[in-house]
């Protein structure tokens, strides 16, 4: 590029390339090539290669699946994404639209809903742990309400489903506030003006806001789907603080085949299914939210 | 109309409560005598609070010095997020140029990327060139992770600076450079500073990546993974760790919650 540059004025009489922007993005680039789509190359071939002799093998994939863990990780990944997502839009949405009334004290409102943005997976799961635990703080409250005499066992896997309950709702109550402000931001987009004119033309509020808002919502509505349902299926740290491998989730299991069993091969083949996964639902999400849209126009 | 409000102020407070209430909660539990932790019947309020909850966490082998490492890593991650990404952001904002929309794009793309499970087939790289269990090597993944942040906000902020100021600048004799040093720069530091702090929070939470790529040296959610899956650390100092890992979180929001929108604001269109 640089020799492309140096000719330019000599020899072409084309008009003049600014070469700035470019040269300002190349690091940016070259950082993202090195540390993004390397690793994603390496991760496939580390998943279909033996560490030996370098040959081409399943193996690493028939030992991903053989495992006794690895059919229950899916099945854990994908109920916990299944509930928890639609949830986090639906309480998401809820809380953007009622900052978007404007109401006395919304800035205060939108600061407290925002502040899970700031706290990692971890941290939620510990700060859950402290509620859902034998001695925790629903195990007291039952108590003084005179429901329990003795302390629960919530977190146990006897009771599979108060676990990814407890998870659902640890994730719920972490992971909103990104939707939120996803959906906040799409709906400031929208000017005032088109919600008067649907009342004006006598529209009630749910037809308002279901024939009006959201369609033009769709566009942050995708957004924040697709970047919700990825990050679930990363879910790595609210699980291990509140179920340890009891419930096995597929980051989850990389982590304990990288660390545990000292496979990387075998670990980068569940990072290869993550990345799968990921590609699939983007697309599933892009084609289904595009097909209903020209309906609309139909 | 009486209802609605009503209703409105109804949903506020509810939704208020079940944000806030887990971050009380776990305020006490930090500050609650350890004894109290595992009595039965659990009281909710202890009578005496007590700093030797948090005292024993800070105070527990490795913590010190992971909370140093984290801040450290943070740090590295803001320099190299801001020397690699800001230019960028700068670029998006002030210049067209073919092909620009493909390159917004891919920070997008880039932003939805399972990223994290790029540190596994990373370990077997850093192996190699010596960047394994190092603070550097941890450094770079949060960057990967925090670029597409730092280009959008940097982007933002400029779009809000006008250009003519610097052209202005320019008119009156000072170079292309000092007119961005001068002029543009003192501006736009307050959106700056808020992609800094977000980048630093990113990096302070991040756990997977982290967990893959250390061993000696752990930041510390790593080594609280550590000691609550290895060694299986007590219930007060998980509590403890929880509260103290969300003390900063606090903080940063309310600093940057100007920018929030724009941190998560772009879509697919």
């Amino acid at each position: 590029m640089a020799v492309v540059e140096a000719d330019l004025p000599a020899v072409a009489p084309r008009p003049r390339v600014n070469w700035t922007p470019y040269l300002l993005i190349l690091p940016t680039l070259a950082f993202l090539g090195v540390f993004f789509i390397y690793p994603m190359v390496q991760a496939i071939w580390l998943g279909v290669t033996d560490p030996q002799s370098g040959a081409f093998t399943w193996q690493h994939f028939r030992r991903m699946s053989a495992d006794l863990y690895f059919r229950q990780a899916i099945r854990y990944t994908l109920t916990i994404t299944l509930l928890a997502v639609p949830l986090q839009v639906m309480l998401g949405l809820t809380i953007a639209l009622l900052v978007n009334t404007r109401f006395r004290g919304h800035s205060l409102f939108l600061y407290l809903t925002a502040l899970p943005i700031g706290i990692s997976d971890l941290a939620a799961g510990l700060i859950w742990l402290s509620i859902f635990t034998e001695r925790g703080y629903l195990n007291a409250l039952l108590q003084r309400l005179g429901t329990v005499e003795l302390p629960l066992v919530f977190l146990t896997i006897e009771r599979p489903d108060w676990l990814i309950g407890a998870i659902v709702i640890t994730e719920v109550w972490r992971a909103t506030a990104i939707v939120m402000v996803i959906l906040l931001a799409g709906l400031q987009l929208i000017p005032k003006d088109y919600a008067e004119t649907a009342s004006v033309f006598g529209a009630g509020r749910w037809q308002t806001l279901r024939h009006v808002i959201f369609p033009l919502l769709r566009p942050s509505l995708q957004t924040a789907l697709i970047i919700r349902t990825i990050l679930a299926f990363q879910l790595f740290g609210t699980v291990v603080t509140l179920a340890g491998r009891q419930i096995p989730v597929l980051a989850g299991e990389a982590y304990f085949w990288y660390s545990l069993y000292r496979s990387p091969n075998v670990a980068s083949a569940y990072a290869v299914l993550i990345l799968l996964f990921s590609g699939t639902i983007t697309l599933l999400y892009l084609r289904l939210l595009r097909i209903r849209e020209e309906e609309v126009k139909a | 109309m009486r209802l609605r409000t009503l209703g409105l102020t109804a949903a506020v407070l509810v939704i208020s409560v079940w944000v806030a209430l887990p971050l009380v909660l776990i305020t006490i539990a930090a500050f609650t005598p350890r004894d109290l932790l595992y009595q039965w019947p659990r009281p909710f309020w202890p009578e005496a609070f007590t700093l030797e909850t948090l005292r024993f966490f800070l105070r527990s082998t490795g913590v010190w010095q992971s909370t140093l490492n984290s801040v450290m890593v943070a740090m590295l991650t803001i320099a190299l997020a801001f020397g690699i990404a800001a230019p960028a952001g700068y670029a998006l904002s002030r210049f067209r140029f073919r092909g620009k929309d493909s390159v917004q794009l891919a920070i997008l793309m880039v932003k939805m990327f399972p990223a994290t499970v790029l540190s596994i087939p990373l370990a077997v790289a850093f192996i190699r060139w010596r960047l394994y269990d190092t603070l550097l090597g941890v450094a770079i993944v949060h960057t990967a992770l925090s670029i597409p942040f730092v280009i959008v906000i940097v982007t933002s902020v400029f779009v809000g600076i006008s250009y003519e100021l610097e052209e202005a600048a320019m008119t009156l004799g000072s170079s292309r450079v000092q007119a961005f040093t001068r002029v543009a720069l003192p501006m736009a530091l307050p959106g700056l500073a808020a992609s800094a702090i977000f980048t630093f929070v990113l990096s302070w939470n991040e756990v997977f990546a982290a967990t893959i790529l250390t061993l000696n040296n752990r930041t510390l959610p790593a080594l609280i993974i550590d000691s609550v899956l290895g060694a299986g650390a007590p219930l007060h100092f998980r509590f403890a760790g929880g509260f103290f890992m969300i003390v900063p979180a606090l903080v940063i929001i309310f600093l940057i919650r100007r920018y929030l929108l724009t941190l998560w604001g772009v879509t697919v269109r």
